[in-house]
C-alpha cells in the first residue's frame, strides 16, 4: 500500500448562527495517499468545502472543529500549537481556492505572492526569493515567467490564475494538496489543462490531492477514490471504478443517473426529486430519507451507520439489497 | 503621467474660476467698505473719493472685468487694511494652516490606522465595540465646543496650556491639533475598520493564511494595501476639510493661519485679500485632490494602468 498523506477522522464541524447551532460536517472520516488523488463528492451545502477548510485551518470564526482530529505526518493539525500550525503550513498541507481572482491579492505583484512561501518558511532573501518564484512559475507552465514575474493578478487569464495559485500551493512540495473545486470557474478547455497539471504535480512531489468537487466527470477522470457527502456526512465511498460502475447507496445512484448519457434530444433529464435537508431541521434517521426512493420505516427512526459489508463501505439500511 | 497632470490641471481651472467669481460677487454683498474705512461724519464727497480710489464706484461687471484682468497677471490687488499685495498676505498666512493640517492629518491617520486593524481584528469584540463608541463619539463632537473646553480646562483651570498664539512653541500646537485631529481619527477610524474588515474576510487573505503567513504579515502586507484606497478618499476629503474649514479654530486658538485671515478681511471688508486667500485655498484643493489620484495609482495597479492608458 503506498503511504498515507492524511488521516482525517470523525471530524465535526458546527455552525453558530443567530438561529441557533447547525452541524455542517459530521463524523466526516477519510484516508488521503501519497500519489493518489481522492474526491470528495457532493451537492453544494453537503459540507464537502467545509471539510476542506477545516482541514486546512481557514474556518470563518462563526465555525468550529468540535471533533475529530487531522492527521499529517504523525502531527494532529487540530490539536497542535498555533504557531507550529502556521510552521505546517505550506509545508505539511496546502489548499488550491476555487476562484483564483479573489484568491490572489489584487494589489500584489504575482513575484511577491509566489516567493512568500520561501520567505516565510526558509527566510530566503528577497532576490532568492524571486527567481525561486520565476522557477514555480515556469514549473507550472507560465511562459515568459521572467517577465510576467513582475505582473499583478489581473494581468493573467483566468487559467493562468489558477495555474498562478497552483504554484503557490505546491511550493513546498506539500505532503496534502486540497484542491477545493479548482476548475468550477473555468472553461471546459482550461479546466481539462488544469486537471492535467494537478495529475503532473500529483506524481513529480508525490503528493495526497483531496480534489473537492461536484463534477461528477471529473472525479470519474482524476480521482482513484471518491467519497460522497451528503448533509454533512459521507454516506458511500470507495474506488472510484466501483462506486460509479456499481453504487451502492441510493444518493450516489441519483447522482449518477442525473447524469445524461446517450439521452435523445428533448427527452426529459432525470434528476433526483426534493432538495437536501435544511442543516437547522435534519430529521432523526437517515438525511437521504425525504428523497429516497427506497425509503422503509427504519431509515426514518434509525442513522444509517457507514459501514463496510462485502467490501464496500455505505451508509445505508437498504444498500445491500439493491446492488444492481 | 505628464499628460494625466496637464489634462486635471485643465479640467480644475473652470471650477477655480467659479470660486473665483463667486467670492468676488459674494464679497461685495456684504456691504460698502466705505462705512468701515472712513470715520462716522465722513462727507459724501469723502465717501465717493474713497469708493474712485479703490475702484468701487464702478458697476459690478467692469469691477470684475479689471479683477479677473489683473489675476491674469498674478496681480490679486492690494489690501485695504494694510496696502499689502493681498498675495503676499495670504502666502504669509498659508503656511501655518498648511503645517496644521499637514501635522494633524498625519497624527489622525497614524491613529486611525492603529485603532481601525485592532477593531478589525476581532469585529464586534470588546475592543472594537469600545473603539466604535470612541471614534462616533471623535467624529460626532463639535470643534467649536471642543475648542473652548480644551482652552478652559488646560488653559485656565490647569495653566498648562497656551489658551491662544503660536509663541509658546510646542506647547502651542497641542490645543488646535488635538481639536482638529478629532473629528478626523474619528471617521478615518471607521471608514479602516470597516476596509480592514472586509479585506481581513477575503479569499486572499484566507491563501496568505494557507501559506502559514503570521498575523503581522496578513494584517500589514495583505489587507492594509487593500483597505487603503477607501480611507485614501475619506483622508482626502478630511484634509480638504482642515484647510477649508480650520477658520472656527483658527479664529479660536489666534492661528496665524489662511482661516483667521479670511475671517479678519471678511470682517474688514478687504476685499482683495479674501479673494486672494480663496483662491490659493482652492488651488491647494485642487493640488491636494491630483496628489489623491496619484496615491490611487501608487497603492494600485489597476488604476496606475488606467490613468496610463487614459493618458
Amino acid at each position: 500500500m503506498t503511504a498515507i498523506g492524511m488521516e482525517v477522522s470523525g471530524l465535526t464541524v458546527e455552525l453558530a448562527t443567530p438561529r441557533g447551532t447547525v452541524r455542517a460536517v459530521d463524523g466526516v472520516s477519510f484516508t488521503a495517499y501519497r500519489g493518489r488523488t481522492l474526491a470528495l463528492l457532493g451537492e453544494s451545502g453537503c459540507g464537502k468545502s467545509m471539510t476542506a477548510q477545516a482541514v486546512a485551518g481557514l474556518l470563518e470564526p462563526i465555525a468550529s472543529v468540535t471533533a475529530g482530529s487531522v492527521q499529517v505526518d504523525g502531527e494532529d493539525l487540530l490539536k497542535v500549537s498555533r504557531k507550529r500550525r502556521r510552521q505546517l503550513a505550506g509545508p505539511a498541507l496546502s489548499i488550491v481556492f476555487q476562484d483564483a481572482l479573489t484568491a490572489l491579492n489584487p494589489v500584489l505583484k504575482v513575484g511577491t505572492q509566489l516567493a512568500e512561501p520561501y520567505r516565510i518558511h526558509q527566510r530566503m532573501p528577497a532576490r532568492q526569493a524571486r527567481a525561486k518564484a520565476i522557477e514555480l512559475m515556469r514549473h507550472v507552465g507560465i511562459p515568459e515567467p521572467e517577465s510576467r514575474v513582475d505582473a499583478y493578478p489581473h494581468q493573467f487569464s483566468g487559467g493562468m490564475r489558477q495555474r498562478l495559485l497552483i504554484a503557490m500551493a505546491v511550493a513546498l512540495s506539500p505532503k496534502v494538496l486540497i484542491a477545493d473545486e479548482p476548475t468550477t470557474a473555468l472553461d471546459v478547455t482550461v479546466q481539462a489543462q488544469i486537471l492535467a497539471l494537478l495529475a503532473r504535480l500529483r506524481a513529480e512531489h508525490d503528493m495526497a490531492v483531496v480534489l473537492i468537487t461536484h463534477d461528477l466527470a471529473v472525479v470519474a477522470e482524476e480521482a482513484d477514490t471518491v467519497a460522497v457527502m451528503y448533509s454533512g456526512r459521507i454516506v458511500e465511498t470507495g474506488p472510484v471504478d466501483e462506486v460509479f460502475e456499481d453504487p451502492r447507496h441510493p444518493y450516489t445512484r441519483g447522482l449518477l443517473d442525473s447524469v445524461p448519457v446517450d439521452a435523445e434530444r428533448g427527452s426529459d433529464l432525470s434528476s433526483i426529486p426534493g432538495a437536501p435537508p435544511d442543516l437547522f431541521s435534519i430529521p432523526p434517521g437517515c438525511p437521504y430519507q425525504a428523497r429516497c426512493p427506497l425509503v422503509r420505516d427504519v431509515c426514518q427512526t434509525e442513522r444509517p451507520p457507514l459501514e463496510t459489508r462485502a467490501g464496500r463501505t455505505v451508509a445505508c439500511h437498504v444498500a445491500e439489497g439493491t446492488a444492481r | 503621467m505628464l499628460t494625466f497632470l496637464r489634462r486635471r490641471t485643465l479640467t480644475s481651472l473652470p471650477p477655480l474660476l467659479a470660486v473665483v467669481l463667486g467670492v468676488f460677487v459674494l464679497a461685495r454683498l456684504t456691504g460698502d467698505p466705505a462705512a468701515l474705512y472712513l470715520p462716522e461724519n465722513a462727507t459724501a464727497q469723502a465717501r465717493e473719493q474713497f469708493s474712485a480710489a479703490h475702484g468701487f464706484d464702478q458697476p459690478i461687471w467692469s469691477q470684475l472685468i479689471d479683477y479677473l484682468a489683473q489675476v491674469t497677471r498674478l496681480d490679486f490687488g492690494t489690501s485695504l487694511r494694510t496696502g499689502e499685495p493681498a498675495a503676499v498676505m495670504a502666502l504669509r498666512a498659508f503656511p501655518a494652516t498648511l503645517q496644521l493640517a499637514v501635522v494633524t492629518m498625519l497624527l489622525a491617520c497614524a491613529v486611525a490606522t492603529a485603532v481601525g486593524c485592532w477593531a478589525a481584528l476581532r469585529p464586534n469584540g470588546l475592543g472594537d465595540r469600545i473603539s466604535s463608541l470612541m471614534s462616533m463619539t471623535a467624529a460626532s463632537v463639535p470643534d467649536f465646543w471642543l475648542a473652548i473646553l480644551g482652552i478652559w480646562v488646560f488653559s485656565i483651570m490647569l495653566g498648562v496650556l497656551p489658551t491662544s498664539g503660536v509663541d509658546a512653541g510646542g506647547l502651542s500646537w497641542v490645543l488646535p491639533i488635538a481639536v482638529l485631529m478629532l473629528r478626523p481619527a474619528g471617521v478615518l477610524t471607521q471608514v479602516v475598520r470597516g476596509a480592514m474588515i472586509a479585506a481581513l474576510g477575503s479569499p486572499y487573505v484566507k491563501v496568505a493564511r494557507s501559506k502559514g503567513a503570521g498575523e503581522r504579515r496578513v494584517v500589514v502586507r495583505h489587507a492594509l494595501k487593500n483597505a487603503a484606497p477607501p480611507a485614501l478618499t475619506v483622508a482626502g476629503d478630511l484634509a480638504v476639510g482642515l484647510i477649508n474649514g480650520a477658520v472656527v479654530v483658527e479664529s479660536i486658538f489666534g492661528w496665524p493661519g489662511i482661516g483667521k485671515l479670511m475671517i479678519d478681511s471678511i470682517l474688514q471688508r478687504d476685499f482683495a485679500v479674501l479673494q486672494a486667500a480663496v483662491a490659493i485655498t482652492a488651488i491647494s484643493i485642487f493640488v491636494l485632490n491630483i496628489g489623491i489620484d496619484l496615491g490611487y495609482a501608487l497603492l494600485d495597479s489597476r488604476v496606475r494602468q488606467k490613468v496610463g492608458a487614459a493618458a
